[in-house]
This record gives C-alpha cells, structure tokens and sequence, in this order.
C-alpha cells in the first residue's frame, strides 16, 4: 500500500472531470516506472458509480460523507490528508483546476508535505521524480525535485490526453472512513449560473476568439462577420469578457469553458497559459497577433503577425468569395 | 472590519526573462518586479470592502527595492497602513513567503488582529506551493480560492464569498471569520491612483516595519535547472500581404473543407 | 435749442434726464461692480507684466480686429459696428452732456465741421453693417450662432439708435431751415426729404425733441442692459485681449499650490478664466473649428466657457454672500453637473478654439483644469488609464520594456551614436511614437539613412529615453509629467550636446517650452523639419533626383499653431521639386487628426459623423492631382493612414511623412 501514485480523482456535479483522465495516464506512467500501484482517490456522497470509470488505477479509494458532497476543499482536503497519513503514497497527483485549488496546499501544510505546481511534465529519474512547471506566464521553465516524501504535485489541463486514463476494466474499491470537522468554517451555498446564452460554444466546431488586441467593442464586429461567413461563432479571452464586451458564456479558458472546435481563430489573443487551457486541443489552431513572440504562435498550427483589424475583413472577404464561387 | 492584504512582487513579464549563468534563478540584471496582478486586485476589493463598511486596510509585504513605490501607492489609494518585513533574503520562494506571511500575522501586537486576509489567489512564480491557502493552513484559518466578491454580514462574523468554477459557473459560500481568501478579481478593476498623490503618500505617510522571524522554513523542494520553454513546435507563419494570407487561409480552409 | 431746456410737463427736461441718467448709471456702475466682485471670487493671477506688449495686442486685436477679419463676411460689418460704436460713443456722450447742462457751451461733435460728417456716414455704414450681420444670423444660420433674444434685442438696439440719431439731426437740420454750415452727407438729404413732407411741417421741432428723448433713452437703457446681456464682450473684451496669455501657447500653467489640483468650482479657476465667461460674445467661431465636436464629439470650447459663465452668474451670488451654509458655500461641482466628464475628454488640444477667438480667451486651460481634477479623483477612462499605467512604469504608453526602445535600430548598417556615452553635436530626441510603433520604424530608419548622408553629428539617448510628458500633461496628470520631466532632465543634463530635434512635435512642443532646465540653457530645440530644411539650404544634404509628386502637406497642430513653424517643412517640400498644393483648412486652420490631448489613447465615442483624421484625408482627396498627404508627425502618420483605409481611399491617397519623401529624393531610401 505505501509508496504508490495516488491521483485525486476530480468528481464535480456528478461527473467526473476530464482532467482526472489526464492525470491518471500521467500517473499510470509513473506507477509503471517506479514498479508501484495506480490508486485513484474518490471523495464524494453516494458517488460509487464514478468509481467505475477510474479503470486506469488498480484500485479506488473512496470515502463517503456528507460534508463531500459540496466542493469545499476543507472538507476533501481533510478526507485527504487522514487517506494520506495513513496510506503514506510516494506522490499524490492533484488536478489544478478552478475546482480542487486549495487542496494541494491544505495537505501540504497539514503534513508538512512538498508541493509542487504547474507541473507540465513528470518524470522517473533514478527512481525519483522531476517535474517541470511552467512559469511566469509560460515564459520559463523549472526542473524540480522533492526534498521529502510523499510528494504533492498539481497538475494543470492538458498533460497527456484523456483518452490515455481510460480504461475498460472496473476498478477495485475500498472505501475507508475519515473524520470530519464538525461545524466547517466554509460552508457552500448555492452555484450560480451563467445567463444562458444564446450559444453554446462547447458545440461549435468553428470558433473565432477576440483578445485584447481586439482593441474596442465596435471591432468585435469584424470578428463576428468572420464567424457568421465560416458558420461559426464568437468567443473571448478573459480579458474581453471582464470589460463585458462579451457575456461570460463566450469565456474560453480556465475559469470559462473549454473547447475542441474543428477550427478556432485567435485574433488578438495573445496565448496566456490560463486562455491556452480551454482551447488547445482545437483540430486548427490559426492565431493572428502583431507580436511574432505572441505564446500563442507556438500553440497555434498557422500564424498571422499582422493587425487584426486587417486580417479579420480580408480573410472574411474571402471567405464569402470562396462561398460564392462554390455555389456559382 | 479589519481587512489585511498581502502584496508579492513577481517578475514583469513585459521585459524578457533570461537565466542567470549558474542556470537556475532568473538573471536579476534583465529582471524587473510588478506587484502581482491579483494582489492588486485583493487590494482593491479591500479598498471597496473599506468604503462599505468602514474600519481599516492594513497591507502587508516582504521588502525589496522596488517595495516601497508599490506600498506608498497602496497608502495614496486608502489603506490606512503599510508594512513590510525587512531583514530577510528577498529570493525566498512561495512557500517560505508564506511562512514569513503567517509568522508575522500570528505573532501577537505585530499587525493587530484582521477580520480578513485578503491576497491574490495564484501569482505566476508559485512553483511550491500557493501563497495564498499555505498562509491559511498555517494560521488554521479558513480558505476559499478564486473569490469574485466579498460581502460581509451583518453580524460581522461571516462573509459571503463568491468562487468562480469553470464554464462560467459560480459558487457561493459562506466563510467564518477570520478568514483568508484568495482572490480573483476584485468587484471593480483597480482604481487609479494619480502620480501627485502617490508622490504627496511618498512624502507624508511613513511605511511601518517588523522583523522577519528568527528562523525560515527549510526547502522542500529544490530547483534542479531553469530554462527557457522548449517551444514543441511553431506556427507555421504565413507573410504578404494581407491579401494573399487570408486567400492562402482559405485555401487550408477549403482543404479540410470548413469552407 | 438743447431739447432739455423745453418743459415735459410741470418739469423740466434736464431735471428728467438728470433722474434718468443717474438712475441708468447707477444700475450699470451697480451690474459692473457686481461682476468684477465675481471675477475676484477666482484664483490670482499676475496678467500685469509687459504693459507694451499687451498694448500691442489691444490695438492689434480690439482696434485693428484682426481675428474678424479672417472671415470678411463677418469682420466688415464688426468692425463697422465697433467703429460706429466708437464715434458714437463720443457724440452721444456730448449729446446727453448737453441735455444735463443745457446752460452750459459744451462742445459736441455736432458743431465740429469735420467731426460730425463722420458720424453722419457711420450711422449708415453700422445699419449697413447690421443689415449684414442679421442676414448672416437669422438667414444663413452658421452653426454655432445662436438665434437667441438677447442677439435679436441687441440688433434692434443698435439700428433704433442710428435711425433716432438720424431722425433727430434730420429734424433738427429742417428747424434750422438751412442756417447749418456743417455739411452733413447723410443727414443732409434727409433733411431735404423730411422738410418736404407736408404734414410734418408743424411738428418739425417737436419731433426733433422726441427723436433726441427717444435716442438719449434709448442709449441709457442700453447701458443698463448691456451688463446683462452677452453684449458686456463690449466691456470685457479689452480686458480679456490686455489680460490675455503672453506666454507660448504650449507652455500651460502648473496646478496652484495646496489642496488639489485643477478646477471644478468657480473659486477654483484664475480671474482671467472667469473673465472669459464675460468677454466671450457666444460667436461660435470656436466650436466651428473644433475638429471633435465637428465630428460630434460631445461638447465644445464654446459650451465650456458658456457653462462656466452660467456657474458664476448662478452660484456666485451665494458665494458672495460670506455666511453661506453648506460644503462649499452651497455650489455644487460642475464635473457632472454643467459639464459633462465625456465634454472634456472630447478635446484634442489642437488649439484651434483659441487661434479662431477674438478676445483671445483661453479654453483649453479651462479644459486641462477640469481634466486635473477629474484626474485626480481617479474618474479615468479604462483605456486612458492604461496608457498612465504604462507611462508611469515603462516611460511609454504602449506598455512595452524600456530596453526596447532602442530596438528599431537593429539591423542598421550604422547605428546613432550613443549620445549618453559620447558628445554629439545634436541630440535626436526620437520620440515613443518613432520606437516603438511598428508601422513608423521604416521611416526612423530612413531618417538615419538622411542624416548619414548629411553626416551630420548627431546621437539618440537609446534606452535612457522616456515620454516627454506632454500628452500626460494635457490629459491632467501633472504629477505624471512632473516625474516624467525630472527623470529626463535628469538624463538630458547628463548627455553632452549643444541642440536637440525631434520627430515629433508634441516632443518638441514640451521640451521647447515647458522645460525649464532646457530652455534656459545653451540648447536650441528645434522639429526635424527645420533641421532639414536648414540642412538643405547649406547644401549638405543635396537631392540627387527631384520627386515628381504631386503633394499637399498637413501642418501639425504642436507644430504650426502651438509653434509658428509653418514655412520650414514647406521649403523643404519646394527643394524636393513636389508640386505643393495647400488644402483649404492650412497653416493656422489647419484641422486637427484628433489624437492629441490623449486622444489617441481613448476610446471614440460611438455612433460619432466622421472622425477628425477621415474629414481631414478627404479634404486632402478633394484636392484633384494630390497624390500625397505629407505629414510631418508621427501620430498624424498613424492617424491618417487609418483614416485612408476607413474611407477607403487606399489607391487615391498616400500617406507619407516628410523623411520619406527626403529619403527618396536623395536615393537612400528603404530600397536603397
């Protein structure tokens, strides 16, 4: 039992989150190098069910309480700190999502543990693991290792591809019984939703996406003419969003939606790793920006280093030329 | 309503980053400090909590050289005061940071108590750990990330705070003060604060200071090598005018028959 | 025969003129004093240095109206009626004289063989005046006139005095029955035609005596209005043109000291501001030039300074009046309440509102401390905001690292000298707009392919170079410019060179005028194309091939009307061989592209007619054969060649700055 990978496995409103596919073939690889077991850790109330498609691991942990019922990380972070006391992993992967942030940090004080974050990459070196974290806006990398074990690690989207952490078969589970604060300091209300939009995003397969270099609201526009002449729609970069040029159901990104659209225009976007999260897996990523150094540029499969404001009529100018030959 | 806020200096992005000869730290020759964007903000929405309720904003840094221009802005803005930890080696990494952070606080007649602990909730350097849960966990304070807005009750001991979760989805919560929140984006965007009034701030108003705590927590974890990203591939760019790239885009287009 | 002496009713005449006349001076000294003490209500200010040369300006401007005269169809007939005004002034003045003294040998004009023709011709020349004038407002309409009764009332006022003045000599000649010996031309005929009126015969003398009561009284009432009406210009207006701004134009006042800079409250503004509310006689001239409400930007010179006027009457009586309750003395901010925030930030700063005024107010001070104190209050656009941000931390508004501010020079096959490092003979002052903007780094190559060629000595500060500050100091953050000043003067007074240019001319503006430390050293500032031109003119730089374009040139603002150079650009325009062809708004009225004042970092208001810069390169397309809008600034540059595009006019017109056109002509251009 001790010195496995363990993977909390991210459960949000019923369902498990994509990013746990992620993380347990990262983590399967590395169970796999260090000669260890995979085991999946399931938090939640009356949630067995989700244990069923975690087959990646050897085995589930799962505990069942009310206080888990609601995303606080309190409460999964006091689940996981006994499950972590007890068991003593080699390492314990945690997504970096807008839903488990805390929980790396709340283990890691509470057990004197090593965290590390941003962790782009995780690999077996003499036995022991390196991770590399992207900082500083994805301008620079670090090479670290743990001083001490287990080690806590914080895994942002996008590591391996999900498809990886499935598997067919069924997991064991063992569900384990852990105390809970009596009167929880942070207490979960309700969710608030979005104003439905009038478009889901999520279901589009040609997305034009306005950034800052966008400039204006008037100039969405000429975006929106681009979106309408592929079929498409718009969407935006955090920074559009919170000056309201665009309603928060148009947000792609960490804290928006994520997208894999066949096709998806970032004009003006610069590539910011936050923005970069929601869209990466698009089929084609063409990216237009005045900067050539835009992070977006080593994203994207083609690029443009011109104005916007130029590119955007142009490319919709031949786009409606290109319509109209193919039914003239 | 005692509201603290913890401000951190990160690197400028705007300037290139290099590494520093010996390969793992940044070159500090090439590097400029910027308050971390949303530290701003937990200063703002401190500010805005201030103008609502009443009491004080007391903000709270490690010092450095470009600290004090940042801590007399916050004071021109309305924080009632400013202080920071000297004596201490600034290159201490996020988690000694907010060990330093949670000694001071907890250290009794340093800062005097606060009903909230506001600081951003991510800065783009925290590679062992976050500031801003650390700091709650060490003090045994409660903790919500990503917050959006603060309300404060009437009783005064609980706050109203509303996380952001992703697809746009919120969350609201209830949090027994005190409290540490991380946060997000404050409910306005930073307000301005004109040059004259920093400068008079610089000139009038004084930047308190407390010592640093007599031992700094061991590293856990070391850095084995910095370097710039290995860039995994490259768009491949399309130049001309303007003209000829976007027919060259149609035709990728119309190749895999999106138009 | 004074008219006085006859006996209305039990009394006698003088003794009524002498009720009336005190009662109409004592409510005009009365109206007088009550507006002065408004005008002291307003901040100090020292306007009484060099007497001669405010003199000058009071003949130049209020005797000689020389700014009517730019547009003939008004200045004419003003300047008749200001005449006329004149001259009559003294003859009434005898007249009443007269009538109060009727014992006494007064000298009037009446009885001055060469004075009184004089008169006689005015009266007819300021009906004729009038008569234009009116046609002009009620017919013609220019926008910005004002159709209001107080105009209408004026202009009765004016044209009763002259045909009562006409009546009563004319009556007066036909009592004489040809004993004049003064020739009157006018009066003279009428005369003639009046005797001849058979049924006024009896009542020749009665009629002369209500013509002289009816002009006396209405001169009087006109006195009292006058002080009411936006007619007190004709009292204000001498003093606004003899109290008016001496310094450059692009030299603005610093803040007053202590609490708060800038402006939002009467007491809060200089005397002389106040008094521009006064002087100002609602003519519209101003807001007719103005490039942003031309485009229909909100508000307008005019408006601000009828706003501000409209405060002072409205609140300063309650200022006056010492025990005032109330913060502030009960008068409430004109920031959102008169004025509209969005009405200041509309303003470019071209300056064109005061080169147009003819009593030589100041709005765009009015404007700046408005601007000061809604700065200071943090009640900034977001965009605007960010360009301070970026100001502040970068010296640049583009938010780009200072280390890059040299990075146009790459690639260059002989960079500028490092003018920190070593002693140049001129120090090129590039400008952030030339560094950092990717569409003019073609052209700042090009000028260090010129002036190689020159081989002239010359350096860049490099890195070391930040904003001048004179776009922060216009948008109203002082304490911005302030710092970005002593960390240049800094840099400045640590370089070795003897003169300094600049591309750019709202560089140039700042540094010629608002710093100090230069200015009163050895330095002459001068704008690159007075350097060319001079260059050219030596001969040190020869054009090897005469460029066969045909070109108009836009006269920037901070270079023409801030700074007199009009003529320099023009000659090096004539020694590259173009053909020049002047658009119909040049040289003092040229139109502005509207990204000054911080323009250029703001939002457009939407739904605005046609923006400034878009009026501007059609004005230059209208001119058949033009090929070329030639500019001399970079933000023209950037401007226009938006504007071209937006107007759709790529393939009729080309934008291209000065150094391009040198360059080409001398054959090291980028091709070269």
């Amino acid at each position: 039992m001790a010195g496995n990978v363990w993977v909390l496995a991210e459960q949000w409103r019923g369902e498990v989150s994509e990013i746990t596919y992620e993380v347990l073939a990262l983590g399967s690889e590395l169970a796999m190098a260090l000669g260890v077991k995979l085991q999946a850790v399931l938090l939640g109330h009356r949630m067995e069910s989700l244990a069923e498609t975690l087959g990646k691991a050897d085995g589930v942990l799962y505990v069942d309480h009310a206080a888990l019922e609601e995303p606080t990380a309190e409460a999964q972070g006091a689940a996981l700190s006994q499950l972590v006391k007890e068991g003593q992993p080699h390492s314990v992967l945690i997504p970096l999502t807008n839903v488990s942030l805390g929980v790396e940090a709340l283990i890691a004080a509470e057990l004197q543990l090593p965290v590390v974050n941003f962790c782009e990459d995780l690999r077996v070196v003499e036995r022991r693991l390196q991770a590399r974290c992207l900082l500083y806006g994805g301008k620079m990398e670090v090479l670290v290792r743990a001083l001490r074990e287990p080690v806590i690690f914080g895994i942002p989207p996008g590591t391996r591809p999900a498809e990886k952490g499935r598997a067919a078969r069924v997991p064991a589970l063992e569900e384990v019984a852990v105390t809970f604060p009596e009167a929880p300091a942070v207490r979960f209300t309700k969710y608030i939703e979005p104003e439905a939009g009038d478009v889901d995003i999520t279901k589009q397969d040609v997305l034009v996406a306005v950034g800052r270099g966008i400039q204006t609201q008037d100039n969405i526009a000429l975006a929106e003419e681009l979106a309408q002449a592929l079929g498409g729609a718009v969407c935006g970069s955090r920074p559009v969003i919170d000056q309201g040029w665009l309603p928060l159901s148009r947000q792609v990104g960490k804290s928006g939606l994520t997208v894999k659209p066949k096709l998806y225009i970032a004009a003006g976007v610069s590539g910011a790793p936050e923005h970069v999260e929601g869209m990466k897996n698009a089929s084609l990523i063409i990216a237009i920006n005045t900067d050539p150094h835009a992070p977006i540029f080593s994203l994207a499969h083609y690029g443009i280093a011109e104005d916007v404001l130029e590119v955007l009529p142009a490319l919709t100018e031949e786009v409606h030329k290109a319509i109209r030959k193919k039914a003239g | 309503m005692n509201v603290l806020v913890l401000l951190r200096m990160v690197p400028d992005v705007v300037e290139e980053l290099e590494v520093a000869p010996e390969g793992r730290t940044l070159d500090l020759q090439v590097l400029r400090m910027i308050l971390s964007e949303s530290d701003d903000h937990a200063l703002e929405e401190a500010l805005l909590l201030k103008e609502r309720h009443g009491g004080t904003v007391t903000v709270l840094a490690l010092d450095s050289p470009d600290i004090d221009d940042v801590l007399f802005t916050s004071l021109a803005k309305g924080a009632d005061r400013a202080v920071k930890v000297t004596g201490l080696d600034m290159r201490v990494t996020s988690r000694g940071l907010a060990h330093i952070f949670a000694q001071t606080i907890a250290t009794p007649g340093s800062l005097g108590p606060a009903d909230l602990i506001l600081t951003g909730t991510q800065a783009i350097d925290e590679w062992d750990g976050s500031v801003a849960p650390l700091v709650a966990h060490f003090l045994r304070l409660p903790f919500v990330p990503i917050v959006v807005q603060v309300a404060v009750g009437t009783s005064g001991g609980t706050a109203t705070v509303i996380k952001e979760y992703p697809g746009g989805i919120r969350g609201e919560f209830e949090v027994r003060l005190p409290a540490v929140l991380g946060i997000q984006a404050a409910e306005k965007a930073p307000r301005y604060v004109p040059v004259a009034k920093v400068r008079a701030a610089a000139k009038s108003r004084r930047i308190e200071t407390l010592p640093g705590p007599p031992h700094m927590v061991p590293a856990f974890v070391e850095v084995l090598q910095m370097m710039k990203p290995e860039v995994a591939g490259h768009a491949e760019m399309l130049e001309g005018p303007v003209e000829k790239i976007a027919s060259r885009v149609c035709e990728i287009l119309a190749e895999r028959g999106l138009v | 025969m004074v008219p006085t002496t006859a006996k209305l009713g039990p009394v006698p005449g003088w003794a009524i003129l002498w009720l009336v006349f005190l009662v109409a001076v004592g409510l005009f000294a009365w109206r007088v004093v009550f507006l002065l003490r408004l005008l002291r209500l307003g901040r100090p200010e020292n306007r009484l240095d060099r007497i001669p040369a405010r003199l000058k300006r009071l003949l130049v401007y209020v005797f000689g109206q020389l700014r009517l005269l730019d547009e003939p169809l008004v200045g004419i007939p003003h300047g008749l009626i200001f005449y006329g005004f004149v001259v009559f002034l003294m003859a009434t003045t005898g007249m009443i004289l007269q009538g109060l003294l009727p014992g006494l040998p007064i000298p009037t004009i009446e009885e001055s063989r060469h004075l009184a023709p004089v008169v006689d011709i005015f009266a007819v020349l300021v009906l004729g005046g009038l008569v234009v004038s009116s046609f002009r407002r009620f017919v013609i309409r220019p926008p910005g006139l004002q159709l209001t009764l107080d105009a209408t009332l004026v202009n009765v006022l004016i044209a009763s005095l002259m045909v009562t003045y006409l009546l009563t000599t004319g009556f007066r000649l036909v009592a004489l029955a040809g004993e004049s010996r003064i020739w009157l031309p006018v009066s003279d005929p009428l005369a003639r035609w009046l005797g001849g009126v058979e049924s006024l015969r009896a009542h020749t003398l009665a009629l002369h005596q209500m013509f002289w009561w009816m002009h006396v009284l209405i001169v009087l009432s006109f006195l009292v209005y006058l002080p009411y009406s936006k007619h007190m210009h004709l009292l204000a207006a001498p003093f606004s043109v003899f109290f008016s701004r001496l310094d450059p134009p692009g030299r603005l006042a610093p803040p007053a000291h202590g609490e708060g800079a800038g402006a939002e409250r009467v007491k809060e503004f200089t005397w002389r501001q106040l008094l521009s509310a006064f002087a100002c006689a609602e003519c519209g001239r101003c807001e007719r030039a103005c490039p942003s409400n031309q485009s229909g930007e909100p508000g307008s010179p005019r408006q601000l300074v009828h706003n501000l006027k409209e405060q002072l009457l409205r609140y300063g009586p309650i200022l006056l009046r010492k025990a005032s309750a109330g913060a502030n003395g009960g008068e409430p901010t004109l920031l959102g309440g008169l004025i509209a925030p969005a009405e200041l930030w509309s303003c470019a700063t071209c300056l064109a509102c005061e080169e147009r005024c003819p009593v030589l107010n100041e709005h765009l001070s009015i404007n700046v401390d408005l601007r000061r104190r809604l700065v200071e209050r943090g009640e900034v656009d977001p965009r605007l905001e960010e360009a301070l941000r970026n100001l502040t931390r970068y010296g640049n508004s583009f938010g780009q690292s200072e280390r890059k501010r040299a990075a146009w020079t790459q690639g260059l096959d002989f960079k500028p000298k490092d003018a920190r490092k070593e002693p140049v003979e001129w120090l090129w002052y590039v400008g952030e707009y030339a560094c950092y903007h990717p569409a003019l780094h073609g052209i700042t190559r090009s000028l260090v392919r010129v002036l190689r060629a020159a081989e002239l000595d010359y350096g860049i500060l490099y890195e070391a170079e930040r904003n001048s500050g004179n776009d922060a100091r216009r948008v109203g953050e002082e304490g911005l410019f302030e710092l970005l000043r002593d960390k240049n003067t800094t840099v400045l007074s640590k370089a070795l060179f003897n003169n300094l240019f600049s591309t750019d001319p709202h560089v140039y503006n700042t540094l010629k005028n608002e710093y100090p430390e230069l200015n009163h050293g050895r330095h002459q500032i001068y704008h690159y194309s007075e350097l060319l031109a001079n260059l050219l003119e030596r001969g040190r730089l020869r054009v090897g091939q005469k460029l066969a374009y045909q070109v108009t040139y836009h006269d920037p603002c901070y270079l023409g009307r801030y700074n007199g150079v009009y003529d320099a650009p023009r000659s090096v325009l004539k020694a590259l061989g173009v053909k020049l062809e002047e658009m119909p708004r040049s040289r003092r009225n040229s139109f502005c592209c509207g990204g000054g004042g911080g323009r250029i970092w703001m939002e457009d208001t939407p739904g605005i007619r046609e923006r400034p810069a878009e009026s501007r390169v059609r004005e230059a397309a209208s001119l058949r054969g033009v090929q070329v809008l030639v500019v001399a600034c970079p933000k023209d540059y950037v401007m226009f060649s938006d504007a071209v595009k937006t107007t759709g006019l790529e393939g009729r017109l080309v934008v291209k700055d000065l150094t391009e056109l040198v360059a080409e002509a001398m054959g090291v251009g980028p091709q070269a």
